[in-house]
């Protein structure tokens, strides 16, 4: 059983809800990234979004723009993200490690290559934005081939032809992009999303994690109640952009309690 | 011999172009690809659309036969495509008529774009007043410090201007910034993309779109010479201009394409945008194509005087036709299109967009090397009233 499956399995015998959230590699220096891994796993975090920083981040909003911005000016990339991920692994052999980024950075390093050191390293699952199931199906089998989970999307604007498709080639937890537009956007609403998992539920038996869009403690309470999974992004890369450097662990750690507490709270 | 249908039906031209998008814009492409697919073969749409290209656009523009300009270089003779005689000044009307009569259509009543020169969003705001629709052009800050006088025209259009602050504030930013404000407001907004770049459908559509070019100049050349040229020559930023005067020829073995880049400063100083002559291919906007992009895959910026030519990117058409060596890519400096600019004003009275006076300076150099009987069909993709700015401070005069 991958890492992935293994943490949901668990959290279902605990009756509890994962709360993931997503962090910028290298943000906001590549020294500081496996840091705040630990401390987000010590606060409550159940699997690691570890964001891929791209020059031209197409779906980001610009909270997640600025923190690339941050990382690429130290010239993180993909081959250090893999040495980043392989430090973390040796104190942490249980929180699942998802990449989450573009596809150029990808393309440079090649599809053999990255998933040799996506699974060295330590990696479990990869989500890339703009590689749609249509564009992807070789990689995802390549990955699956490593034991590595290919994760994707699914969107209020999927149809309900498409979510099958999707949830078929997807493994360890879908994606549900909650609204309309990019990350760290203001607007989710919990009834759309009510309705859109009973669809996606009836079409794949995979945790469905629900994120762009949870801002605060009471959304992720709402949205624990719904999903199996909640994704917080922009509001913890806010917290590292908004710390002094001797700040960011405690800030970070806090924020996470707080939304640990309120997911597990029902 | 087989004829050319690409790209395929997934939006493929060999391993380039597709659907790199995020999920939340499949289903907008989709009914894009849909409706596209629809009324491109829908005779009163097409017919609509010949008639506003006739009477809105003042198409079809002249071939004009350089003598003096010929002369200068003492061998092949130099044919203009004037897309500078167009409403709005540029071939970018063909393509935002098009899709704004696309966009009407399918009942979107606000339609975006981006912008780098101008020259396109003034295309898009221009067609956007025409047929009552709401428009926002996201523009890169730099780019409106170097192109006040079109942001200007874009307002007095009805259009909102946004300024575009991220990354390198150039094109491929507003490009960025245009898809986030599509997957925002997918259900009422068009986006009206410039050239032949962005996911599937759009570099067939809008190379459909400007292949009114070669169509016209196919049967202008006739009327004219009695043939077709030896050459076509036309500047490639993404490309859109050059596809639609090469598109309609594609079968035509016989003559050569030959798309001009931006060499910049020289591509040995690493500040040029002649993507196709040392980009790699990688993903990028919608579609894998090739690049200007450093070893870990992040895009470059890139150079160039011609702002509509400062793209990492190409149209992913273009990448398959150098390497099926249909056509061939070449670059030109920032000097030598200059050269090519002043040539032009003072030896036939016209004065160029410094985009296509990047493929006249190309026309300079192989001319004098080829007969006097040859024929050289120059894409002159656009005026250069945009660049009185960037020509006049390099000769240090402010207005």
């Amino acid at each position: 059983m991958s890492r992935i499956a293994a943490t949901f399995s668990h959290l279902q015998q605990q009756r509890k809800k994962a709360l993931i959230p997503f962090i910028t590699a290298g943000d906001p220096e590549p020294s500081m990234t496996v840091e705040i891994m630990h401390a987000l796993c010590n606060s409550g975090a159940d699997i690691i979004e570890l964001g891929v920083p791209f020059s031209d981040p197409m779906a980001d909003g610009p909270t997640i723009q600025r923190s690339s911005e941050r990382a690429l000016k130290h010239g993180i990339g993909l081959k250090q993200i893999f040495e980043l991920v392989a430090e973390f692994r040796k104190s942490n052999q249980n929180t699942p490690v998802v990449l989450m980024g573009y596809a150029n950075p990808i393309e440079a390093l090649g599809y053999q290559k990255f998933i040799e050191l996506a699974e060295v390293s330590g990696v479990d699952g990869v989500l890339v934005v703009d590689y749609p199931p249509e564009e992807s199906v070789e990689l995802a089998k390549h990955l699956e081939r490593h034991h590595i989970d290919p994760i994707y999307l699914l969107s209020p604007t999927t149809t309900e032809a498409r979510i099958g498709q999707v949830a078929n080639l997807s493994r360890g937890y879908v994606y549900y992009v909650s609204l309309k537009g990019v990350t760290g956007a203001k607007h989710l609403d919990l009834s759309d999303v009510e309705k859109k998992l009973l669809q996606i539920r009836s079409h794949t038996k995979l945790p469905v994690g629900v994120g762009f869009g949870v801002r605060d403690a009471q959304t992720a309470k709402a949205v624990a109640k719904l999903a199996d999974a909640v994704v917080v992004g922009s509001r913890i890369v806010e917290e590292v952009e908004n710390s002094a450097r001797q700040e960011v662990l405690s800030r970070v750690s806090a924020l996470v309690k707080e939304l640990r507490q309120a997911i597990d709270q029902r | 011999m087989k004829m050319y249908d690409l790209p395929d039906d997934s939006g493929h031209f060999g391993i380039y172009g597709g659907v790199f998008v995020a999920e939340t814009l499949i289903h907008a492409l989709d009914e894009l690809r849909q409706a596209y697919q629809r009324y491109r073969n829908d005779p009163e749409f097409q017919a609509e659309l010949a008639y506003e290209l006739k009477h809105y656009v003042g198409r079809p523009s002249p071939i004009y036969h350089a003598k003096r300009l010929s002369s200068k270089f003492g061998g092949a003779q130099i044919l203009l495509k004037r897309e500078d005689l167009n409403h709005t000044g540029a071939h970018k009307i063909n393509n935002t008529v098009g899709q704004a009569l696309l966009a009407r259509r399918m009942g979107k009543p606000r339609v975006i774009a981006e912008t780098g020169a101008g020259m396109h969003g003034v295309a898009a705001a221009t067609v956007a007043a025409r047929y009552g629709m709401e428009c926002v052009v996201y523009m890169g800050s730099e780019d409106i410090k170097r192109q006040s006088t079109n942001v200007y025209r874009m307002k007095l259009l009805g259009a909102s201007v946004v300024p575009v602050e991220s990354g390198s504030k150039t094109l491929k930013d507003a490009l960025n910034e245009a898809m986030r404000d599509w997957v925002t407001h997918v259900e009422n907004t068009f986006y009206i993309i410039g050239s032949v770049a962005g996911p599937h459908p759009y570099p067939m559509m809008v190379r459909d779109f400007q292949s009114v070019i070669g169509r016209e100049a196919k049967t202008q050349m006739l009327e004219m010479f009695g043939r077709q040229p030896d050459a076509l020559i036309a500047c490639v930023g993404g490309g859109s201009n050059a596809i639609g005067l090469f598109y309609p020829y594609i079968d035509d073995q016989n003559v050569r394409f030959i798309g001009v880049e931006a060499g910049g400063m020289g591509i040995a100083t690493g500040k040029h945008a002649a993507t196709l002559c040392v980009g790699k291919p990688g993903v990028l906007h919608g579609s894998r194509t090739y690049l200007m992009q450093d070893e870990k895959g992040q895009i470059q910026e890139t150079h160039s005087i011609s702002a509509g030519l400062d793209y990492p990117g190409v149209g992913p058409e273009h990448a398959w036709l150098k390497d099926s060596g249909r056509a061939e890519y070449v670059s030109v400096t920032d000097d030598e299109a200059l050269q090519a600019f002043h040539d032009l004003c003072h030896l036939e009275g016209i004065i160029p967009a410094l985009e296509c006076a990047h493929a006249l300076a190309y026309a300079a150099k192989i001319a004098p090397q080829m007969g006097k009987d040859k024929l050289l069909l120059v894409n002159l993709s656009g005026r250069g009233d945009k660049d009185m700015n960037t020509v006049a401070n390099l000769s240090g005069i402010k207005f």
